[in-house]
């Protein structure tokens, strides 16, 4: 992962999905009304969901926001 | 692939296609024929309609070739098309910038029609190039 990424933001989609089941992408991607291009692009953090989206996420995967998505402390205050 | 990120590509193919076309048939003409008698205007909307035309067959060729799993744009898809109009808006502006300045100081019309198709057609290519980078790197 030496490339950098358009967002600081990291997740455990990947694994949580595993979790639940062996959840594909393609599920995860028509449970939130969304492509399964941007489930990769999510899990690979090319892309930010909105918050909306993230929270449809959580609840698919049936787990608090914040186990889905992290942000890395210190970064981005000034 | 997408079934948005292979419209942009067919898009950007099309476009870039049907100007070359244009350019070569125009430039050609121009060669020999002096700008004002330059009969340019069937082949603009000729090569216009035929980029058309070519979007339209190649989004039905390029999805029975490699069919994707949901046709309907979703969140990312919108936003990548947003961005990739918002940021080549630029060429539309010079475009728009350059038929004004030439109609102020009385340049022909050929000139003018060419610097406002032009724009269009960067605007369609890099806004096309811009979409397909975020697609790829992510926005």
């Amino acid at each position: 992962m030496a490339k950098s990424k358009p967002t600081r933001l990291t997740n455990s989609i990947r694994a949580l999905r595993f979790a639940s089941g062996e959840m594909t992408q393609a599920q995860l991607a028509e449970s939130i009304g969304v492509t399964r291009q941007t489930v990769i692009a999510i899990e690979q953090g090319r892309y930010s969901p909105s918050l909306e989206m993230a929270f449809q996420i959580a609840r698919v995967l049936k787990v608090p926001l914040d186990e889905v998505f992290h942000y890395p402390d210190g970064e981005g205050e000034q | 692939m997408s079934y948005e990120e292979k419209g942009t590509w067919v898009y950007l193919v099309t476009s870039a296609g049907a100007y070359a076309v244009y350019l070569a048939i125009v430039v050609g003409r121009l060669l020999s024929t002096p700008a004002p008698e330059v009969s340019y205007v069937p082949v603009l909307v000729w090569t216009a309609f035929a980029s058309i035309i070519a979007t339209t067959v190649g989004r039905v060729v390029f999805e029975t070739a490699r069919p994707s799993d949901s046709r309907r744009a979703d969140a990312r898809d919108k936003e990548i098309s947003r961005f990739g109009e918002h940021a080549a808006r630029w060429f539309i502006v010079a475009g728009a910038s350059a038929g004004l300045a030439m109609a102020m100081v009385k340049w022909d019309y050929f000139w003018i029609a060419n610097a406002i198709y032009l724009g269009f057609v960067l605007w369609a290519v890099a806004g096309s190039a811009l979409k397909l980078v975020a697609y790829r790197r992510g926005l």
